[in-house]
């Protein structure tokens, strides 16, 4: 399937700022799954490109002069293929390193309860243990846009009983972890369908090794593995390490961000 | 209170006399002075010295401490010496331990052919916290990861030295070596004239050719900036002495930016690249964009100028998993398995709780082990079983059922004493020693190091932040 995606990032400050830096998360990278015909990022600041830990291609961006908004524009073509949610690639990340916990999918009583419920089904047979996650997950925590914030961890939005893909995916992260499962956290692009909802075109998902089979891709949010609707964008233990921006200025006082993300489907 | 003589454990090894008395060689010169100096002249010198220091300002900040923040470290005004021998062993086994441990760096951030090949526990590794995946697949210059290292050694015998602890993140107490050192040639210049003591004064240039040595490719003449969290660091006044002593800028995180994929810092001349960071600050500050997001003490972008070769950090991201004390364990298989030699330099027995077997032992001897935690270090948090109570091992067992894997064990050594000024005169404290080891095109470790002395009489805990002093250490050339 041929996607083209626009994704633009806002930010307005309430006064100047003297100097801006962002990583930006934001270039897809080619695999078994998907592939980049083109792409690119752009801002008013200076890019500099680099590959993380992960392999994620990473653009730190700077500003150095005075200015009171930042814009970050997206544009690219990308064709995937329903790969049955199966990353058949491989990275050469050791899978166990993705069995550490952070303060994101740090397990509580909440989180607990459910990694509890599928324990054994997950022992039994782990890829359709992990389905059961996902469907228990998607029926315990409603996806509601702006129930939670970017710093709710996952034990906060199961207590909820609300959250966004983010929740969804940590929620998965903590529950997979604690049962032995290396999983890890994706972010990228879904092909909203109807109405193109921005918060639905910038999503996150999990993936978890399993042996045998390698990374497979699990969406809570749409109780579901990723077809070629889904665009993976970066990879990491929780959002803080796949998130699309983290940044950092001197002066600014309080920051307004929007977003707007369009996936659409063109012709090959 | 004194047991009776028949409960009293062997004497520990004295560093300047033999058990019949006589001086060992080391001490021959020195025992000799020695013994036909007054107790009143030393008196005087003990009072110089303190005034020396005092002028200094060294002082040390103590954690856990309401009352004094900020103290000074007793420094001893009786010199604790090696002779040539015991230096060529100790200096071969500390250089031999850090080529390891940056080799085993080097591995577990690229191939990591010592966790497939099942010689260390890969969990161990990936999933300890001071594993940084942020330096997966990146080539440093020369390989080194531990640009810096402290090794804590302490001595039961006279071929019998252990390691207790590998220290490769931002090991301190250099600047102690160094001034501990000046104070000495200024109080006792005639015994510098007698004894032939190999000079350490030479540290900051070393460490500064080490930094060099390790600049980004292509950088002949590298910028070297020395990174400090700010003054109210317990070493802040190292890192400014350090700075001063190797000619460089001393920095705070807000004085460099990165800008077009490069480091700079700010200067009254503008804009100044910036090549190599010898930097005091810990991973998880070092940059808010890749760590501790809400940290104000690094640089944001700092990871990103590392990982495009452009900035050398001395010591590198991550080296911290190799000095954690559960991977003390195995640094011996790191030498066999990197280097394919036998250690050197002992490894204390260590009995790790994670295993049951370890767990069921330490509960059952609490008594006779010291039991420290996995990721603590400065002497906090830890348990001197001879010289604790019946309720501190109760509290402490709990603890240790609660999270066993948080802990380690190992026997009370016997470290070694040292003649020692203490109130009543000149007595035996005991010692342990810290020599620095600097990798860069070679491995190289300074002839001395810092001698931490434990003043309380019977007192095995050596940690300045637990009343421990400092002295001289004289490596004899000859």
């Amino acid at each position: 399937m041929r996607l083209t995606i626009a994704h633009e990032t806002f930010y307005k400050f309430e006064e100047p700022a003297k100097h801006s830096i962002q990583y930006l998360r934001m270039t897809p990278g080619s695999s078994a799954c998907q592939q980049v015909l083109s792409w690119s990022v752009s801002t008013q600041g200076t890019l500099t490109p680099w590959i993380d830990g992960f392999g994620n291609s990473v653009h730190v961006s700077t500003i150095d002069n005075e200015h009171d908004e930042i814009k970050v524009v997206v544009e690219g073509v990308v064709d995937t293929f329903d790969t049955s949610g199966v990353l058949a690639s491989r990275d050469g990340l050791p899978p166990q390193l993705f069995l550490r916990d952070t303060p994101f999918t740090e397990i509580g009583e909440a989180t607990l309860a459910l990694a509890e419920e599928v324990k054994e089904s997950i022992a039994s047979d782990t890829l359709s243990g992990l389905h059961n996650l996902t469907n228990l997950i998607a029926d315990k925590v409603t996806y509601l846009s702006g129930a939670t914030t970017v710093e709710t961890s996952a034990e906060e939005a199961v207590v909820a009983g609300s959250g966004v893909c983010q929740d969804h995916a940590h929620i998965f992260l903590t529950c997979a972890r604690w049962c032995g499962i290396p999983s890890r956290y994706v972010s990228g692009y879904l092909l909203a369908g109807q109405g193109n909802d921005s918060h639905v075109a910038s999503h996150a998902w999990a993936e978890s090794y399993l042996p045998g089979l390698g990374w497979v891709s699990f969406d809570p949010t749409n109780r579901q593995s990723a077809t070629e609707e889904y665009v993976r964008l970066a990879i990491g233990f929780d959002y803080m390490g796949a998130a699309p921006v983290r940044g950092s200025r001197l002066g600014g006082g309080v920051e307004e961000m929007s977003v707007k993300v369009q996936v659409e489907q063109t012709q090959n | 209170m004194k047991n009776s003589d028949d409960n009293e454990p062997p004497k520990p090894f004295d560093e300047m006399l033999e058990p019949d008395g006589t001086v060992r060689m080391a001490y021959a010169q020195y025992g000799e002075w020695l013994h036909g100096t007054s107790k009143d002249t030393l008196l005087r010198k003990d009072e110089q010295a303190d005034m020396m220091f005092r002028r200094l300002g060294i002082t040390f900040t103590v954690y856990g401490d309401a009352e004094s923040t900020e103290r000074m470290i007793p420094f001893d005004i009786i010199p604790r010496i090696l002779d040539p021998h015991e230096w060529d062993y100790l200096s071969r086994g500390a250089i031999q331990r850090v080529d390891a441990i940056n080799a085993f760096l080097d591995d577990v951030y690229h191939d990591q052919a010592i966790l497939k090949a099942g010689r260390i526990p890969p969990e161990l590794v990936l999933n300890n916290d001071a594993f940084r995946p942020e330096m997966l697949d990146l080539d440093l210059p020369r390989r080194v990861y531990g640009h810096i290292a402290g090794v804590d050694l302490v001595r039961t015998g006279p071929r019998d030295f252990y390691v207790l602890e590998d220290n490769v993140r931002t090991p301190s107490g250099v600047s102690y070596m160094l001034e501990n050192r000046q104070t000495m040639m200024r109080l006792f210049p005639e015994l510098f004239a007698t004894n032939h003591v190999a000079p350490v004064g030479r540290y900051p240039t070393e460490l500064r050719n080490n930094l060099k040595s390790v600049a980004p490719v292509g950088v002949d003449d590298p910028t070297i900036v020395l990174l400090t969290p700010g003054r109210f660091n317990s070493a802040y006044f190292e890192h400014a002495f350090l700075a001063t002593e190797m000619g460089v800028r001393l920095v705070e995180g807000q004085d460099l930016f990165v800008d077009d994929g490069l480091v700079y810092m700010r200067t009254t001349e503008g804009p100044k690249r910036v090549d190599v960071i010898y930097r005091r600050i810990d991973d998880d500050f070092i940059d808010p964009l890749a760590f501790q997001p809400h940290s104000m003490l690094g640089v944001p972008g700092l990871l990103s100028v590392v990982r495009r070769g452009r900035v050398t950090l001395a010591n590198a991201i991550g080296s911290g998993v190799a000095d954690d004390k559960a991977m003390y364990v195995y640094v011996p298989e790191m030498i066999r398995f990197y280097l394919g030699e036998e250690p050197i330099l002992q490894n204390v027995p260590t009995y790790s709780l994670r295993n049951p077997d370890d767990y069921k032992y330490v509960i059952e001897h609490l008594e006779e082990l010291v039991v420290k935690e996995v990721h603590g270090s400065g002497g906090y948090g830890m348990l001197v079983g001879p010289k604790s109570t019946k309720a501190e091992r109760e509290a402490y067992a709990q603890r240790l059922k609660a999270e066993p894997e948080a802990f380690i064990a190992q026997p009370t050594l016997s470290l070694s004493t040292c003649p020692t000024w203490v109130e009543e005169g000149v007595a035996p404290r005991h010692v342990d020693l810290r020599p620095f080891v600097l990798s860069g095109r070679r491995t190289t470790v300074m002839p001395g190091g810092l001698t931490r002395v434990a003043l309380k009489e019977g007192s095995l805990v050596v940690n300045s932040s637990q009343g421990g002093g400092t002295k001289d250490t004289w490596v004899l050339e000859r």
